[in-house]
Formats: structure tokens, sequence, C-alpha cells
């Protein structure tokens, strides 16, 4: 409570609702990484607003979890970049290698998939997000099923890049700035 | 003020109009989804697109307000064009179900598609499907069709004053939803019905009745609460099918309530359709002579009273008040529930702020009334006007469940005495308003003490200056449609309780009197539509018509003539009831003077000149009224416990019934679980 209202301070008075966010946030933390219902009705009391109203705000947004979610939470970007690079193939081997559609949970209670909207990492697309956090990019049907295995033997997997590229570097390696130094003098590093 | 050019036509709006809005200035229509003119403007269908010169992509124009000089093409080419990418786009997860659906005929998306939608589909994908919600006995729900224009959660929200609709999830899964599964719970709910533009949220009762093309439309008035809301009757043969509302922005603007709307099944039910005499303890069919000479005979030598029903329409309450007259009769009774207060002057028990005026009022006190029960439209227009102004709004009376805020002040008179003598916080919100008003409701009048209490308002209304030049805020709220009526036609004489001593009454489909107060000797007439509680006593029945059955005029609250319009046939043998009277006193030889709804029309003139406008409220003059006097400590009880049910039609309906055991009965806010 002392957390929840150091959020709502941060707000002006009468606009106490805009500390939905943070609260919520705070509910799935605190709450094994999900948000029950009767965690949201207490903030839409704590909040003075109407309970629909903080359910618009959880379901809106793909990071809140409204259910138990596996132990490795997979949440695949479906968005047109990711689209384009094949995410649709990468959603079919997960689904084929783990036995669950989109939007469940492996019977051990393993892994959950879920697909989001951009994660904001279009370039090493298509992408992966584990458990609200690392990203496993330029992924395809093969090597996602390497990183499933890393992740199910209980060694997390080298998050990035799985097809070896440094951060978002170009696919042939550091290239045309390389060139382009050179021709502007800078020595080679 | 910003002058613009539209199609090549110039105007000059007041700043802040949209330019849709100043469109329809010039009778321009552009087609919309979201944008509702009683709703706030949300602009996510993009349907309203038009293109503005200078402007590099076409305008929302529901959201764009006018600016000077601006130059508008609601035609050109890349409105057009614009508007047929928004419709294709629409139509991707559309089910085009038309063929079953009870939209069809009156959706805005299908006449907008056959303006601007192409002629066959490019999608060639999987469509989305969306679970159906359940809203309650009332509105049905095909979720498949919503196009996501949020106007229900926006009425549901602004108007209706219930957070339970909303939007729930994004992108390909956005939906409209309730939190987890609940019913609407508001007795205005049916509107969501009209302002959803498709056919998602649909009216259950009457789901595969009939298409629209097949109905003949009427316009006329309700009469199911005194508020008196334009309606429209749409029937099929001699069937009254469905009731919707009629603009009228200074009484119920473009709702009603569930119960003006959804109790037309009970015109149906449990009709009267020919007279009944009785005969050796049981009711009999009869013809009308039969039973005119039952009446002649039996009421020979007898003191007759009379009552009028809270249904009775204008034109029949001056015939029977002018055959009462003739008999001689000295008990003329229109206040079934025996409300007891000054009848003499109009200011008195009026609603003489006006609906409308109610907008301009910055604290309202409401004195043993529940205005969401008792006049569901008038309590819309307290929450429209709280929710624009954030006024401090009191309540005398029992706690209950308003959709507003409101200061809880007391249970009864002592209350309303301290506040006369300027005691309590409330004291100093209505001494620092500048139009403050107060509502008195039957709750308050219906006791003993009635007068008494109407006085003491009177004095609280002039203490705070809630009377003045420009401004009336004392009201009073009544419930039953007729009442302002007969009280303007002076349809009361003796006082409230003496109709139980007379030895022949005569029941102008009066159901709501307890019955069995009257004298077990006594010889009673019934005259009305349906076979409700006070039939059953009857010695004489005479069928009369519903009011959609005859052209009639009715006063509502505010002292508003409004006219209402026969749609279909009364069945049988019931006749219109101003007739009925005219023919009984041919038989009784005490003949009425008029033979045409014209005279009686004229009639009605010549008792009350509020009579001559029709649709207009013409103030009443401030005086004196109400008898001071001591006040009884006990508390206000509210006259209306069951919304659903008030009156013999109420009572017929089944969908009224399935209301009440839904919301009523089972405690209000029960979530019902599904799936
Ligand atoms: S249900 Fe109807 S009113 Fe509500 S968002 Fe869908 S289309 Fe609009
Ligand atoms: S589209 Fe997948 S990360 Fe942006
Ligand atoms: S009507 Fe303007 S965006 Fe919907």
């Amino acid at each position: 409570m002392k957390k929840a209202e150091a959020h709502i301070a941060k707000y002006p008075k009468g606009k106490q609702a805009s500390a939905v966010m943070p609260l919520l946030d705070l509910a799935q933390t605190q709450h094994d990484g999900w948000i029950p219902e009767a965690a949201m009705e207490e903030i839409g009391r704590i909040l003075d607003m109407p309970r629909i109203k903080v359910f618009e705000v959880a379901t809106f947004y793909t990071m809140y979890n409204l259910q138990p979610k596996g132990e490795h939470h997979l949440q695949l970007c479906t968005t047109t970049p990711c689209w384009l690079s094949g995410s649709a193939e990468v959603v079919k081997a997960c689904e084929k290698h783990l036995g669950i559609k989109m939007g469940e949970t492996t019977a051990d209670g393993l892994f959950s998939m879920s697909d989001v909207e951009c994660l904001g990492a279009c370039v090493n697309a298509p992408v992966i997000q584990h458990n609200g956090d690392d990203l496993y990019e330029d992924l395809t049907p093969k090597n996602v099923i390497e990183v499933l295995d890393g992740l199910k033997s209980g060694k997390k997997p080298k998050h990035g890049s799985q097809t070896g590229r440094t951060t978002s570097m170009g696919v042939k390696g550091a290239t045309c700035l390389h060139e382009l130094a050179e021709k502007a003098g800078v020595k080679k590093c | 003020m910003p002058k613009l050019t539209i199609d090549g036509m110039e105007v000059t709006v007041e700043p802040g109009t949209s330019i849709i809005q100043a469109a329809e200035q010039l009778g321009i229509e552009i087609p919309r989804f979201c944008y509702h003119d009683k709703l706030s403007v949300p602009a996510n269908c993009r349907m309203c697109l038009v293109e503005v010169e200078k402007s590099p992509k076409p305008v929302a124009s529901c959201a764009m307000p006018c600016a000077d000089g601006m130059n508008v093409f609601t035609k050109s080419a890349i409105a057009q064009k614009a508007r047929n990418g928004v419709m294709e786009m629409l139509l991707v997860n559309h089910p085009l179900d038309c063929p079953i659906c009870d939209q069809a005929g009156e959706c805005d998306l299908q006449d907008q598609a056959v303006a601007y939608g192409f002629d066959r589909s490019r999608y060639n994908e999987e469509k989305r499907a969306v679970k159906d919600k359940e809203l309650g006995p009332l509105v049905k729900t095909v979720m498949t069709r919503c196009i996501q224009c949020t106007r229900c959660v926006r009425f549901g929200e602004e108007i209706a004053g219930v957070n339970e609709l909303g939007v729930i999830g994004r992108g390909e899964h956005l939906e409209i939803g309730t939190y987890v599964e609940q019913m609407a719970t508001s007795e205005l709910s049916g509107n969501l019905i009209d302002v959803c533009p498709v056919g998602a949220l649909t009216s259950k009762p009457y789901a595969f009745t009939a298409r629209p093309w097949e109905l003949r439309r009427t316009e006329s008035i309700d009469v199911l609460d005194a508020v008196g809301s334009n309606i429209r009757i749409d029937a099929r043969g001699g069937e009254v099918l469905r009731i919707l509302p009629r603009l009228n922005e200074d009484v119920n603007e473009e709702w009603i309530s569930d119960k003006t709307r959804f109790a037309v099944d009970g015109l149906k039910n449990q009709r009267l359709d020919m007279p009944y005499v009785r005969h050796h303890g049981k009711l009999q069919p009869a013809t009308w002579q039969l039973a005119f000479d039952a009446i002649a005979e039996n009421i020979k030598g007898k003191k007759i009273g009379a009552i009028v029903g809270d249904l009775a329409d204008c034109e029949s309450i001056i015939a029977l008040k002018d055959l009462m007259k003739a008999l001689g009769s000295l008990n003329l009774e229109c206040r079934q529930d025996a409300a007891q207060f000054d009848t003499s002057q109009p200011a008195g028990y009026l609603f003489n702020t006006t609906i409308a005026g109610i907008e301009k009022a910055d604290a309202i006190l409401l004195v043993g009334t529940n205005p969401r029960t008792e006049a569901a439209l008038v309590n819309a227009r307290i929450r429209k006007t709280w929710l624009a102004n954030r006024i401090k709004i009191g309540v005398i009376g029992p706690q209950m469940d308003l959709n507003y805020p409101v200061k809880h002040l007391g249970a009864g008179p002592e209350t309303l005495e301290e506040l006369l003598n300027g005691k309590g916080a409330f004291a100093d919100v209505l001494s620092k308003a500048k139009n403050p008003m107060i509502i008195l409701g039957a709750g308050a009048l219906k006791r003993a003490d009635g007068m008494a209490i109407q006085a003491l308002a009177r004095k609280v209304a002039e203490k705070y200056n809630m009377v003045r030049d420009g401004w009336n805020g004392f009201n009073m709220l009544h419930i039953a449609a007729s009442r302002v009526g007969a009280l303007a036609l002076g349809f009361v004489e003796g006082t409230p309780e003496t109709w139980s001593k007379v030895n022949a009454l005569y029941l102008l489909g009066a159901d709501e009197i307890p019955i069995d107060k009257i004298d077990a000797k006594a010889f009673v007439i019934y005259q009305g539509h349906h076979g409700d509680k006070a039939a059953a006593r009857a010695d004489v029945i005479l069928p009369g018509a519903a009011y959609t059955e005859k052209n009639a005029t009715y006063v509502n609250l505010e002292g508003r003539p409004q006219t209402a319009r026969q749609a279909v046939f009364p069945p049988l043998d019931a006749r219109e009831d101003w007739k009925i009277l005219r023919a009984l006193s041919e038989v009784l030889g005490k003949t009425l003077s008029y033979d045409t709804l014209a005279q009686v029309r004229e009639r009605l003139v010549k008792e009350n000149a509020l009579f001559g406008a029709i649709g207009v409220v013409q103030p009443a003059k401030w005086t004196s009224f109400g008898k001071e006097g001591k006040c009884d400590k006990s508390p206000f009880v509210l006259p209306v416990n069951n919304f659903y049910m008030t009156d013999p039609i109420t009572r017929a309906s089944k969908t009224m019934a399935e209301c009440t055991a839904a919301f009523v009965m089972s405690p209000k806010k029960k979530a019902v679980a599904h799936g």
C-alpha cells in the first residue's frame, strides 16, 4: 500500500486514476507474475475508478498477464516487420515443438506462449521476449527450437541475436560505415 | 465567429463548432458511425472524413473545429475515396449477415455501405468472430457485428451513468465487453439499441418480429410515467410491435426509459375487450346497452364518487367530470396514492423549473423522491447537469442508489425544518447557489401532513431565493401521466379518503387505490383497458382504449399538454374512453354537450387555457400554497419500489416481469457468470 501511495502521489489530486498502470504492474510483480481479478477490483477501489476501466487498461497492454503463466513466458511478436521476416513460421515451430497453441501453457507449466505487438526490436526481427525481459532475436523455425530446448534444460541460452549478429549490425557484418570511415581516413581499429 | 465554406456554401458558426455540425446546419449530411451529437467525440471510426483545402490529408470532420476561412469539400473525389477505404476496412471483419440481422433496413452500416462500399470483397483471409455478451433480458448482442464505434461505452458512461461496458483488448482482439460478465443495470439500457449504429446491440424482446419497412409509424406520447416522453409507435396490422423515442429537446431529448420502450407486450395481455355485468356475484359478458342499463338502474339515488387512474387522458377526465357534476357528485379524486397537497395553485404542483431548466440549476434538493425510479428522464437530466457542472445534490428521504453523488441530509420533515432555520452544511450550499431547486416527491406528500410539508417546502424555496424573476426552482415530481392534467381540470373534490364512504363509485382506470377500502356494498363501475386489480371488484366493466389506441391529450409534470395519437384500434368491443362516457351520459339522461373530438378539446380549453397551447409550458404564477402546520416526525417512504411495474400495462407485460426478476428481485449488482 505504501508503494501504491507513492505512485498515486506522483499525480495531481483528482487525477489519481493515472496511477492505474504502475499499480497494475505492482500487483503483477507481487502476485507471481499475473494479475488476478480481485487485484483489479481493489485497484479500482483505491483509485476510485470503475473496475471496467481498470480492466480496459489491463487488457490493452500485453505486458499485463491476467492468467498465471508458465515458468518461461514466451511473448512472440507478430506485428508487421516480424511477420514479414517470418514470425508466422517461428510461431508455428514453437506451437509444434511445445504442443500448445498461442495463448496456452504447457501441461508441465514450463512454457506459455502469447502474441504481442511490436517489441521495438524490428531490426532483428523476428523476435521473442522471454519473461518480459530478454529478447531472442533473428529467429528461424530451426534456431528457435534450440532456444526452447536450452530454456527447458535449465541453461538459459544467450539472449540477443541467434544468428551471431552483434546487436543490430548489418547481416554482412560491419561494412558500409567501415568503408566510409576508411575513405574518410579513419584508421582501422 | 469563424466563417467557412462547405461545398461552396458559406456559413458562420459559433466558435468550437465541428465541421460535421456546421455541415448539418447547411443541411449537408456527412456519414458517421462514432459521432453522436449527445455523446463525447472519440473520432475513432473515420467515416466522416472530408477534404479540407490546404490540408495534406483528409480530415475527420466530427473532431475538427471550424476555423475562419476553411474551405471544406464533403463530396469531392478525395473524400469519397477516403470513405471507400474506411468502409472496406470496416467490412473486413463484419459478418455481412444482414438477412438474419434485426437491424437490416435501419442500419447505418448497411445504408452507408450502399453509398461507399465496394461491390465485392478483396479480403480473402479469415474473419474474426467475437463472443456475444450477456446483457440481461432487454438487449441482445451479436458482437461479431460490432464495428467498435464505442457509442455504447460512451452512452453508459455519459448518459446512463453505469460504467459497465468497456473496450477490452487491443488491435485484432479489441472488443466491447463488460467487466467479466455482467448485465446492463440501467433503466435507460434500451437506448443502447438505438445508439448502436449496426446490429450488434438489438432488442431482445423484439428479436425477429418484423422488418422496419413493414411497420406503420405513429408519433405519440408515453404515459407510463409523468414525463410525457415523445415516442414513435411502430405497429403492423392491429398490433403495436415496438416503441422508439422521438426527439424532443425539452422533454426526453432522444432517450426513453426501458419501461416506456419494453412494456408494449403488456398491451396484448389481460385486455378487457367487451363489457361485463355482474350477475349473481359473477362477472358475465354483456352488450354495451346492457351494461349502460345496469349502471342507470344501480346508481339511481346513490351518492356517487369517481376516481381517475394514472393512465387516464384529459378528454375522458373532462367528460367524467362533466358527467359526475351532472349527477351531483361531490367526490372526485385523481390522487390514487392519497397524496395530500394543495391543488388550487398550479405553481404548487408543477415541475416549475421544467425538465430542460434543470440544466441551469447549480444545487438540487431532493425531498422524498427517487427520480431514478419515478421519472428516469428527469434523473438523466440531473445526471447530465451534474456531469457538466458537478453541482451539489442533497437528499432528504431514504438512502437510495442514484447514479451521481449525493449528500444524504436526513430522512424526514425535521431535516427540512432545520434547513429552513439555516442549519446544516447544505444550507450553506443552497444560500450560495445561484439557481437552486427543490424537487418534492410523492414520498413526502403521501401522508397525513402532506399539506404542511408542501408549505414547508415552499418556505424553504422562498428562503433560499429559489423563486424570482426568470427562475422558479420549486418542483413537484409526479409519477402518474394523468395527474397534472386531472389537477388542471380540477378533478378534486372532497378529501382523498372520502370515496371510501360513497355507495356508487366510478373508476376510470383506477387500479392503484386500496380496493379493500371500497365500501362492500358500493356499486362499482370500472372503465379501463386491463383486467387488473380493480376490474375484479367491479359490478360493471366498460372496456376502454389504451394510450396507443386513442387520440388523446396528456399533460406532463411540467404542465406541458401533449397529444397522443392512435396507432391501432382498441380490441373488439373496446372504445375510446371519452366516447364511452358520452354514450353513457345519454343513457343516464344527462347528455354531454360534445359529439366530436374537436368539441371535447374546445371544452378542455374552456376549462383551462393551458390546453390551448399544445406542447408549450406556461409558467405558473407564484402564490402562497400549502397549509402550514405541524409535521410528523416519521421518515419519508418512497412511492415506487419496482421501476418496472407501476400500472396495469406494465403489470401485464412479460418483459417487465423478466426485468423485475432480473434487476429487482435478485440483488442488482450481482454479476451473472457466463462461460
Ligand atoms: S456494440 Fe454497437 S455501439 Fe457498441 S461499439 Fe459496437 S457498433 Fe458501436
Ligand atoms: S515488429 Fe516485431 S519487434 Fe517490431
Ligand atoms: S464520425 Fe468522425 S471519426 Fe467517427
